[in-house]
């Protein structure tokens, strides 16, 4: 197991890459649903604000 | 032949309906392809013959570097259609593809370091491909600064299409001339990193990695798309459905 | 609104016969009787406003001094920069004055009177970047021997820095005004300009400093010539469309 993790002597290049983009993937997520959260929140602001919202 | 898919694709409401029920269809077997992937690059597939265990960073980098470019192109194409057509809809799938073009454009530029690192001995080589990734990087930076320059949705949208059309016109002209620049430079000796012929084993978690990240890409676009589609209808009485859910 | 009120427009209204003069006598297509008139109104608006001509070219000798002065004054290893040095200032420089291509005619009305006049917008576009060009890039290019010399280049390589630098900053006027038409309308635009400009002027640059790099060392420079001419050429058939859609973007 820990033989898995030395990567042959390249943990310190082969952890970070691997680090970094499953970062990347992550916060997309993060990043995508926070966008459309936010999309929601300001239509429905608009629609309240001409009393017609919910 | 009927086009009613297409005028279909044009209609918002359809539209965010549509990519609600899309999203998993892509985000599962996004999810089972990466984690497959990831299992196959980092424990079934043999250490490379010449670099080892480094050689697995290729299952990160070369998905990451594939995303930034085919996220751009679809961006273009998206941002043309949009041009030409004059579709919203268009235009916000161009919008929606900007943020995820740019984080893969930097995984790819910092695991191409990583690789660097140990195959070249220095993080940073003005090599081709990097040079390339790094100005993709700017393109990406600049259509996002453009678009939060316009205060006007409509503007902005078309604005940043024209910027998306010049900069997808460029990308084969600025990687000739890098490609050129590079020959003249530097002595052909550096290591390589081309692969002549993978073994299956290495092949095929690679191949779902690709496609895992695509599928990944979809799902993603999906989410964010319903974003734009809302934000730039202003008074549409489907909103009240959607809000109220 | 005093005599010194809105100087574009009233310099418009003088300008207009003169140069009307000066293409009466030809019987060009209307389109490019249009350009010609714009060319010559932008030419004789710069030259009443001398001093923001002069500023690109102090820039660029600006730039080119600082290297003596952050490397060494050692003219053998000046001579074997000059050729980034001189392109790198020369980008800037033309940077440094796009800023300024639409950004009056936008605020008085001139560009708006451009797109309704029922002229190509294409054409007129295409007009003040050629005012552009003379008013940066050739100066600019004239320019571009003194700096060489003072960096210890020979007088050998001096036609051959013009050409490339003449014919570069064609191209690179030409992909500057897609961008200053973009963020036409944007408040402190500049970073933002330089961020969409340079990434499009790479190419420009790297065959610009490759043909002057074989200027100064006697090489053989028509390749990187050619190469900058046919961007030269690229940009002036797409460039001034790309600018002219977004300069009708910006006015919507």
């Amino acid at each position: 197991m820990s033989q898995f993790f030395e990567m042959g002597g390249y943990a310190a290049f082969v952890w970070p890459a691997y680090a970094v983009t499953l970062a990347a993937i992550v916060l997309n997520i993060v990043w995508a649903r926070r966008a459309l959260a936010r999309s929601r929140e300001e239509a429905r602001r608009r629609l309240s604000m001409r009393g017609e919202g919910p | 032949m009927t086009w009613t898919w297409f005028h279909r694709l044009g209609s918002p409401p359809y539209v965010y309906t549509l990519a609600a029920r899309l999203t998993p269809w892509f985000a599962w077997p996004a999810a089972l392809l990466i984690i497959g992937g990831l299992w196959g690059g980092l424990v079934l597939a043999p250490p490379d013959y010449q670099q080892g265990d480094g050689f697995r960073i290729i299952y990160v980098h070369a998905p990451s570097a594939w995303m930034s470019l085919m996220v751009y192109t679809t961006m273009a194409v998206a941002a043309a259609v949009g041009l030409i057509w004059r579709i919203k809809v268009a235009h916000a799938v161009a919008a929606s593809c900007a943020p995820i073009g740019a984080s893969f454009t930097f995984a790819a530029l910092v695991t191409g370091a990583l690789w660097g690192e140990p195959m070249w001995g220095t993080y940073w080589e003005w090599d081709p491909r990097l040079t390339s990734e790094l100005i993709l990087l700017f393109l990406y930076l600049g259509y996002m600064g453009l678009r939060a320059g316009l205060e006007d949705t409509q503007r902005a949208d078309r604005a940043s299409a024209v910027l998306a059309v010049v900069g997808v016109v460029n990308v084969p002209i600025i990687h000739y001339s890098v490609t050129w620049w590079n020959s003249l430079h530097q002595a052909p000796s550096v290591m390589r990193l081309a692969k002549p012929t993978m073994a299956a084993s290495m092949l095929v978690p690679l191949l779902m990695m690709l496609l895992g990240f695509t599928l990944f890409f979809g799902a993603v676009l999906l989410v964010r798309l319903r974003g734009e589609v809302l934000s730039r209808e202003r008074s549409a009485s489907w909103i009240r459905e959607i809000v109220k859910a | 609104m005093s005599a010194y009120g809105s100087p574009a427009t009233g310099v418009a209204v003088q300008a207009a016969p003169v140069a009307r003069q000066a293409w009466a006598g030809s019987r060009q297509a209307p389109m490019l009787e249009a350009a010609g008139l714009a060319l010559a109104r932008d030419l004789q608006l710069a030259f009443r406003k001398r001093g923001q001509l002069v500023q690109p070219l102090a820039f660029f000798a600006m730039v080119t001094m600082l290297f003596p002065l952050a490397i060494s004054p050692e003219l053998a290893r000046l001579r074997e920069i000059a050729p980034g040095v001189l392109w790198a200032g020369a980008l800037l420089a033309s940077l440094l004055a796009l800023e300024f291509l639409f950004r009056d005619d936008a605020y008085d009305g001139t560009l708006e009177q451009y797109a309704l006049s029922g002229q190509s917008l294409t054409w007129l576009i295409f007009a003040k970047t050629a005012a552009h060009w003379l008013l940066t890039g050739l100066p600019l290019a004239l320019m571009a021997p003194l700096a060489a010399l003072s960096l210890g280049v020979s007088a050998a390589a001096v036609p051959g820095i013009v050409a490339s630098v003449a014919v570069g900053s064609v191209a690179l006027s030409l992909i500057g005004s897609i961008g200053a038409a973009l963020t036409l309308g944007i408040k402190r635009s500049g970073a933002l300009l330089s961020l969409l400009t340079l990434p499009l002027s790479l190419p420009v640059l790297i065959f610009g400093a490759r043909a002057t790099q074989l200027a100064i060392t006697g090489g053989p420079l028509l390749a990187p010539l050619e190469l900058l001419a046919a961007l030269a050429v690229l940009g002036v058939t797409l460039a001034p469309l790309a600018a002219a859609a977004a300069v009708r973007i910006s006015l919507e």
